[in-house]
């Protein structure tokens, strides 16, 4: 199947444009830009709507709503006289599910929140009521995590891409988001609404003309910038702008229009298109790291039975020296993937077949070992965490087969090797089960006296390119 | 309501000002009627806390529960609950697999009203709460049900003005002492007896991951050193009656600790209480999710006239 983003767009958070659009000529241009919007996602075809919404903050990582059909009243705590938003939405569950699975396989924190009364939060009410009012098109919505950074927020794009391709949607982006989020700490008259400051004006025209542009990866990379010259510290930062476009494939070359931008409360609202059509415009300049596996600030529960810290890798004193790869004919070598301890390449092509060396849990760079090495320097047995290094393994191994073209559905046959096949088997095999179980190749799980690091369990993989 | 008519009656007052945080955890461990979620307990150290500070205050005459919550957040002004009653389900957004709650309580309107038009008065922006349809916020119900689960005695609910984060702690605490102020006059005039609930945490450091059993004591553990050490020197300037102290280091304590007094609840309770020079008592401190917790009761009604 072939799936796709086919539109993404951002819109405000705010509830005027959908409760009282007649009471300000700004607030009815916003209003009228979302109906062009809804229209336009209608035409598209588009069969799924995705809502990151700045309004919804977590803490447990991401959530993402997973009741079919949530109703309720919401009340805005500061705008609440302006009236109640009745909600009924047509969620996707499935796909939630599949999407909270894929950010499991890539590492990152995540769960689905499926309870009767849940608050769904204003940005994404005024955003599912006013783009998809009948219903038509199934939703998801992600939260905003509160303490999540570039790469976790890209790596959510990343898992939820790898589900629309899988599932063959089109799908419709929506970040609901304010640009400068600045509003008047006073009560107004609607009359009386402007954008808070010159400074926030200028910066939030500067914004969108680079989204005019298409120039949505360029926007992505000044997040900071802009989170810290119109944003109010605390309130959740300008890191929508990551997740649109890592589901854009971090891109400049987007089709983009600004379909309105006005003042709500003296915040900066604006709707904007942006088509993933290539414009003249020339590509990326990428320059800020490309994420594909989250692993940081994740284990803080169990920090002080082995940190897992980049900053303080557990590295091997001893063991076995590491090697560069060969370059032998068909050899697959990834940078990304821990360098071996003999000279052999991480994997060798032969026709439509890929064979890869024993994978470990040890990575890239660091040499650590996630989940902690099983004996100490001196060769004392040590306590470690099987799970963490059966999910390093995994993630070695989906590395090594992207950069060798392939990828974890087109594996075949797996033979796994355990150290202590009585201690580890379990904890091996629910990680198994979340991970490459879902894509079902065969498996050999055999167990062994020693490998020649200080880990607990190995893989030795063969897929299709 | 109140049992008694306000007019002709004796000077209100306020009895006692607490601090009692509402991490929604604390509800889910003592498995409460109104609470869909059930626990194996947990946090035991703040629920008896919280014990001991309803044994404290079930001795001391009181009609009102006066209670700021840092989760009814609003960026434009300080709002009030306005109507008498409010029922509903409220679920935490954050952690709805542990609080689902069943809420019904009353509103002492007529002393909110007195407060809001005092703080209107003194110059701050402030706002009724007159849509039936608003669901109160789960800080507001997680404290009130810690301190008074029957919920038979009315509240007043006051909203945090995210000011620390517009301007700065400084200009918060000039408004939160402001609005303590007049809290205090409008409870005076109202001939009312007051509780004053501060409802915030101090150091405010989540962590990021859960325990699969949520209420997994051996996990649980302050977020970091630095945290705990400025829990405790706060924490030490209560049991001293040294709140000035306090508040001159809310910037610093607030920043370094991203402590929820970020709120302003704390800065607003030490105004009710003109600034308590005499000590508070500790009733228990403990840390959820890594942030830290404690349930502080300043006993006014003992010394009253003291703090002037
Ligand atoms: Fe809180």
């Amino acid at each position: 199947m072939n799936g796709s983003l086919v539109g993404s767009y951002v819109v405000p958070v705010h509830p005027h444009p959908l409760l009282v659009p007649e009471q300000n000529e700004g607030w009815g241009r916003i209003r009228a830009a979302f109906d062009e919007a809804r229209d336009a996602i209608k035409e598209s075809g588009a069969d799924l709507l995705i809502i990151y919404s700045t309004t919804w903050p977590s803490i447990i990582g991401h959530q993402i709503q997973a009741d079919p059909n949530p109703q309720w009243t919401l009340v805005d705590q500061d705008f609440h006289d302006l009236g109640s938003m009745d909600y009924s939405f047509n969620i996707d569950a499935e796909f939630a599910e599949a999407w909270n699975a894929a950010n499991h396989n890539r590492g990152l924190q995540s769960r689905t929140v499926a309870y009767h009364g849940f608050p769904i939060d204003v940005g994404s009410v005024v955003a599912l009521k006013l783009l998809n009012p009948d219903n038509a098109i199934p939703a998801v919505i992600v939260s905003s995590n509160v303490y999540a950074n570039r790469s976790e927020t890209t790596v959510l794009a990343k898992a939820c891409l790898d589900v629309i391709k899988k599932t063959g949607r089109k799908a419709v982006a929506v970040t609901a988001m304010s640009m400068s989020n600045r509003m008047f700490t006073e009560f107004i008259d609607p009359s009386d609404d402007r954008i808070h400051s010159l400074k926030d004006d200028e910066w939030n025209r500067k914004v969108l003309e680079f989204l005019e542009e298409g120039r949505l990866e360029d926007v992505a990379q000044l997040s900071r910038t802009i989170h810290q010259q119109i944003r109010v510290q605390k309130v959740v930062t300008f890191k929508p702008m990551w997740w649109l476009s890592a589901m854009n494939g971090n891109r400049n070359n987007l089709t983009g229009r600004v379909l309105a931008y006005e003042a709500l409360h003296g915040a900066g609202g604006a709707v904007v298109q942006l088509d993933p059509t290539s414009t003249g415009m020339g590509d990326k300049e990428y320059d800020e790291d490309d994420v594909e596996y989250y692993r940081g600030e994740r284990n803080v529960l169990d920090a002080e039975e082995h940190s897992t810290e980049s900053d303080e890798p557990l590295t091997p004193q001893t063991g076995p020296a590491l090697w560069e790869p060969p370059e032998s004919q068909g050899a697959v070598n990834s940078k990304a993937a821990p360098k071996p301890v003999g000279m052999y390449p991480h994997a060798r092509q032969v026709g439509d077949l890929l064979y890869l060396s024993g994978v470990g849990p040890r990575q890239p760079g660091t040499n650590a070992i996630p989940g902690g090495p099983i004996r100490d320097d001196d060769g004392n047995p040590v306590e470690y965490d099987i799970k963490a290094q059966t999910r390093a393994v995994v993630e070695n191994i989906a590395r090594i087969l992207e950069e060798a073209g392939s990828s974890m559905d087109k594996i075949v046959d797996v033979t796994s090797f355990l150290v202590d096949m009585d201690r580890d088997f379990a904890g091996y095999n629910e990680v198994w089960a979340e991970t490459l179980g879902h894509y079902g190749p065969t498996r050999t799980t055999l167990a062994i006296r020693a490998l020649p690091t200080p880990i607990a369990v190995e893989m030795k993989v063969i897929a299709k390119i | 309501m109140t049992e008694l008519a306000p007019t002709l009656m004796a000077k209100g007052s306020i009895v006692a000002g607490c601090l009692a945080p509402h991490p929604p955890h604390l509800v889910y461990a003592e498995n409460p009627p109104q609470n869909e979620p059930t626990s194996e307990g947990g946090w035991e150290q703040l629920r008896w806390g919280y014990e001991r500070l309803r044994e404290s205050l079930s001795n001391i005459d009181h009609d009102v529960l006066v209670l700021l919550s840092p989760h009814w957040q609003t960026y434009v002004g300080t709002h009030f609950l306005g109507i008498p009653h409010f029922e509903g389900l409220s679920v935490d957004p954050v952690f709805p697999n542990l609080f689902r709650y069943n809420y019904d309580m009353n509103i002492d309107v007529e002393l909110s009203q007195a407060i809001h038009d005092k703080a209107k008065g003194s110059g701050l922006a402030v706002k009724m709460m007159e849509n039936p349809d608003f669901r109160v916020d789960y800080g507001t119900i997680t404290t009130g049900h810690m301190v008074n689960p029957a919920f038979d005695k009315p509240l007043v609910v006051i909203s945090s003005n995210r000011s620390t984060h517009y301007y700065s702690v400084e200009v918060m605490q000039e408004m939160m002492m402001e609005l303590g102020r007049v809290t205090r006059e409008a409870i005076e005039e109202s001939g009312k007896k007051a509780v004053i609930l501060a409802s915030n945490s101090l150091s405010h450091r989540h962590f990021t991951t859960e325990s699969e059993v949520p209420e997994d004591m051996s996990k649980e553990h302050i977020a970091s050193h630095a945290m705990h050490l400025w829990d405790m020197r706060i924490i030490d300037y209560m049991r001293t009656g040294q709140a000035q102290r306090i508040l001159d280091e809310m910037p610093e304590f607030t920043e370094q600790a991203i402590a929820e007094s970020d709120g302003g609840g704390l800065t607003w309770l030490l105004s009710t209480l003109s600034v308590p020079n005499y000590p508070a008592i500790l009733h228990g401190y403990g840390t959820i999710i890594g942030t830290g917790n404690a349930i502080v009761e300043w006993p006014c009604y003992a010394h009253e006239g003291d703090a002037q």
